[in-house]
């Protein structure tokens, strides 16, 4: 990838200053160690703004004003808050698992930010491109999962171990009728590796998966409505694997305190906290990647039009960014107005009515691709 | 809808040794009723169909202090006298309502507990004890409920002295 | 061979987000099913009925306000109306009409915030906010007229303290005509919201037999299908010259009686108390609020049980005089603490999530329960 060639050309030209034949090897293996932790500035960017917009927009839909004393409209707050999380005195309970409890903070930002790794910011850059990239996507989260159980059993404490049960039986239901809509799109498209998913959809809106994916034939009509309930399947499922509103029952504030992250204090809880909004965007990245075209812009390009060939990466990483924070925002404005689920009626809802619905549709969405 | 003359009446034919009198104080009248018959009193004034007590709206401990005022240690204790419960009755079927008395001697208080008949009694009841050391005979549950289980005393008792300690912290500030 | 499984307890203690106040409720948990709840009361009692024992009757209006103290004017009331029964005192009629006026405010007051942390605890927040918003102009009302927006003495017995503000009348007017369309806000909201009417639909059904004979009283009565208000069946002040209907619950979305029944009462509740703040409005009369207080209170010997209808059912108050200027007994008939009784068998076999759904619609408040 472009952004990847012109990281390798940087680390040659910096070697150039020690040595006089730079080694191969160690260019590679530091573009790769750049080129992982650029998604990190991502995130950590996203982060400081998703905390000050969930409060803003809450507060908004509110009827109040929400953080404003922080910096002008409150835009330190996270700042502030990341502050104070990072001076706090690090608890832990004699009682507490200690391997497992410092562990699991770790695992749940790593399964989050893994996540990263195959999505595709724009043309010229994408973590890793693998040829697995839907799947490994699906594994990852598996990550999320083990990191918060780790978390409810060595807090010690039957709430946090409730909520840790919960949030393990949620996540694990849910990832069924996702695997089921990301397997009806491979059927369509032949392929699992986002970028060539998101390079498939090029042209204007009308060659999104969601109006039933690129060139013009009569299948392309007929998928459209199947293409429609598996966007709002894999929308909903992937709401309930972050563990929001209204599947929030692991952290659910009233009920269970605060779940499995209770007894987590300063910066370890900033983990848990960071990873949660890091995995609202990747699983938004995902969602507008599979069926809203990615990085693709729905009107073409300005670059394109001026013939300015460089200036379409960056377009496309804003249009990516655009459709990720549209997502977010969406998943912002159903917490706030839902109340949450009940357990039982949330496994109800997963086995009872999206897997069948979405094996339905997979089922359909196949005989048009044969026929 | 019956007055409180009709309901005494009625009770008076049928407990004759349960049901005592019917005080015309200001200004609810109250029967008094004898403290180990009043659960069976009780069942008579839920279940029959002209009075069908179905609801009972309050029950309160009161202490009459109606004993000698001695000096015991240097405290002012009360020996002797009465510990009363009134009950508050009241029918949502016939509009009607009467006030129950009964009264136990100071020493050793029990009352039968119509718990079983009202449910509402239980916590009542458990408040009565609680705080005035009144025991319900049969009472599923009896024990402390407003105050910390181990606590000494019964407060609401006109002879009552805080403490001087309670697990190691001093009571009068 | 069977697998040995042990009930577990739980507490949800006395420090905890949604038992609104210090209540500790022991649960005896299978899995996530409920075998026995205790209430353990008892954090808040503050010795109010042996404290009357030492103050003058008009000393103890001031400390009435604080048993329910989001209704406090319902608890003055009740005293004024049992101290003037005692006296046999007959009052100013634009006396009884302010009383009535001010019930009422607070009856909207003391629900607003019953319905919004209902619907925190089931999870939306939004309504919480609303319902705290509306709140506010209801307690500016309270505070032009005695200068206290949460506990007034106000209402003392024989009278009132001060007469109403000049801007009163006026004001409230207002509020009722901005009041009623937010109730149709929070039912569009919450009340016909599919996920809340899951939550709460069908659990903790309150059979009317039990209720009667548990004592219950107040919303929670109503909400069984039972029209019975002390308003209309044993009225005190002038409840009489009012058209004003009593809403019950008619299982339109689970049973009679159930957790969504019993909200659905208060929110009606609130609509009829619109109704008659504003005919006191229009009929409130001329006169001199404390022309009838008498200077000194000193009542025959003689006791007398009078009650009101607060907001969260039955209050009572058993007086007993003993010819002396201070009450002999003072025993209150919180509906709170009778109402709380009646958990163990609303909560059985129902799940954890459903217990907070079921305390949030008997609606006690610690002050009541524990004097």
């Amino acid at each position: 990838m472009i952004i990847y060639d012109l990281l390798i050309k940087f680390v040659n030209w910096l070697q150039s200053f020690f040595v006089q034949n730079p080694s191969v090897l160690l260019s590679d293996v530091l573009a790769m160690i750049i080129s992982a932790a650029l998604p990190l500035i991502f995130v950590l960017t996203f982060v400081l703004w998703a905390v000050l917009a969930e409060r803003k927009v809450s507060a908004w839909m509110q009827d109040r004003v929400g953080p404003n004393r922080t910096g002008p409209h409150g835009i330190l707050q996270t700042v502030a808050d990341l502050v104070k999380l990072l001076q706090k005195e690090d608890i832990v309970a004699s009682e507490n698992d200690k391997p497992l409890f410092n562990l699991a903070p770790v695992l749940v930002f790593s399964g989050a930010y893994m996540a990263f790794a195959i999505i595709p910011f724009s043309f010229a850059y994408i973590g890793s491109n693998i040829d697995l990239g839907l799947i490994f996507f699906v594994a990852a989260s598996g990550f999320v999962t083990a990191g918060i159980l780790m978390a409810g059993w060595a807090s010690n404490n039957k709430y946090s171990l409730l909520g840790a049960m919960r949030s393990a039986a949620q996540i694990i239901s849910y990832e069924i009728p996702t695997l089921l809509v990301l397997v009806t799109i491979i059927m369509i498209t032949g392929t699992t590796n986002l970028r060539t998913l998101s390079e498939m959809q090029t042209g204007f809106f009308w060659n999104w998966m969601i109006f039933g994916g690129p060139g013009l034939s009569a299948a392309k009509f007929l998928f459209i409505p199947f293409m429609f309930i598996g966007f709002i399947i894999l929308y909903i499922s992937t709401l309930a694997e972050v563990n929001r509103t209204p599947f929030d029952i692991p952290e659910a504030e009233s009920e269970l305190v605060s779940g499995f992250h209770t007894e987590y204090s300063g910066m370890k809880f900033a983990m848990f906290f960071l990873s949660e909004y890091a995995n609202m965007f990747a699983v938004s990245a995902l969602v507008s990647a599979v069926f809203l075209g990615g990085y693709q812009s729905p009107f073409g390009y300005i670059g394109n039009l001026l013939h300015i060939t460089w200036l379409v990466p960056i377009e496309q990483f804003f249009w990516f960014a655009f459709k990720g924070i549209f997502f977010v925002l969406v998943q912002m404005w159903l917490r706030w107005t839902l109340p949450r689920l009940r357990v039982d009626q949330l496994m109800a809802l997963c086995w009872k009515y999206l897997i069948p619905i979405a094996f339905v549709n997979l089922i359909i969405v196949g005989l048009i691709t044969v026929l | 809808m019956k007055s409180a003359e009709e309901i005494f009446n009625l009770l008076k034919e049928k407990y004759n040794d349960g049901v005592k009198e019917l005080v015309k104080q200001p200004i609810d009248a109250y029967i008094t009723c004898d403290p180990l018959l009043i659960n069976v009193i009780s069942l008579f004034l839920m279940t029959h169909e002209d009075l069908l007590f179905d609801n009972l709206m309050i029950l309160s401990g009161v202490d009459d202090a109606n004993g000698k005022t001695v000096l015991v240690d240097g405290l002012k204790t009360i020996e002797g006298g009465t510990l009363s419960v009134y009950y508050h009755l009241e029918s949502t079927k016939l509009r009607h309502k009467i006030v129950l008395r009964v009264s136990a001697p100071r020493e050793n208080p029990e009352v039968e507990s119509v718990s079983l008949i009202w449910h509402s009694a239980d916590w009542h009841e458990r408040e009565a004890f609680d705080l005035f050391g009144i025991k319900f005979l049969n009472h599923p549950d009896l024990r402390r409920i407003l105050m910390p289980d181990d606590w000494e005393g019964h407060p609401l008792r006109k002879d009552y002295a805080n403490p001087e300690f309670y697990l190691g912290i001093k009571v009068p500030y | 061979m069977a697998i040995k499984t042990e009930e577990m307890v739980l507490n949800m203690g006395p420090q905890h987000p949604s038992t609104h106040g210090v209540l500790r409720l022991e649960l005896v948990l299978e899995g996530e099913i409920i075998q026995k709840v205790t209430p353990h009361i008892g954090y808040l009692h503050r010795c109010f009925e042996k404290h009357c024992e030492a103050m003058t009757y008009p000393q103890i209006v001031p400390y009435t306000d604080r048993m329910d103290y989001l209704a406090a004017m319902g608890n003055e009331f009740g005293y004024a109306v049992a101290v003037e029964k005692l006296l046999g005192l007959e009052l100013p009629p634009r006396v009884e009409y302010i009383r009535v006026i001010m019930a009422e405010l607070q009856r909207i007051a003391s629900h607003l915030v019953a319905i919004g942390t209902y619907g925190a605890d089931i999870g939306a927040m939004t309504p919480f906010l609303f319902a705290f918003r509306d709140r506010e102009v209801v307690l500016n009302l309270f505070e032009i007229t005695c200068g206290a927006r949460m506990l007034y003495n106000y209402i003392w017995p024989g009278g009132l303290s001060h007469d109403l503000h000049p801007d009163f009348v006026r004001l409230a007017r207002e509020f009722c005509v901005y009041f009623k369309p937010k109730i149709v806000e929070m039912n569009n909201l919450l009340s016909t919201n599919r996920i809340f009417i899951e939550r709460t639909a069908n659990v903790g059904v309150l059979p009317l037999e039990t209720a009667i004979n548990y004592g219950i009283t107040g919303p929670m009565l109503r909400g069984s299908g039972f029209k019975w208000d002390i308003r209309k069946d044993d009225p005190y002040s002038v409840y009489d010259k009012f058209d004003f209907d009593i809403p019950v619950g008619t299982g339109k979305h689970g049973t009679v009686g159930d957790c969504w029944d019993r909200y659905d009462v208060r929110i009606r509740e609130m609509e009829e108390s619109v109704k008659i703040i504003e005919q006191a409005l229009d009929q409130l009369p001329e006169g001199n609020v404390t022309s009838a207080i008498p200077k000194r209170i000193k009542p025959v010997v003689g006791s007398v049980y009078a009650r009101v209808e607060n907001p969260r059912g039955e209050l009572g108050y058993f007086i007993m005089s003993n010819g002396t200027t201070s009450p002999y007994r003072i025993k209150v008939r919180g509906p709170s603490f009778v109402n709380l009784g009646i958990m163990d068998v609303l909560c059985k076999n129902h799940m954890v999530a459903d217990v907070i759904a079921i305390l949030g619609s008997v609606d006690i408040v610690l002050g009541e329960v524990d004097r």
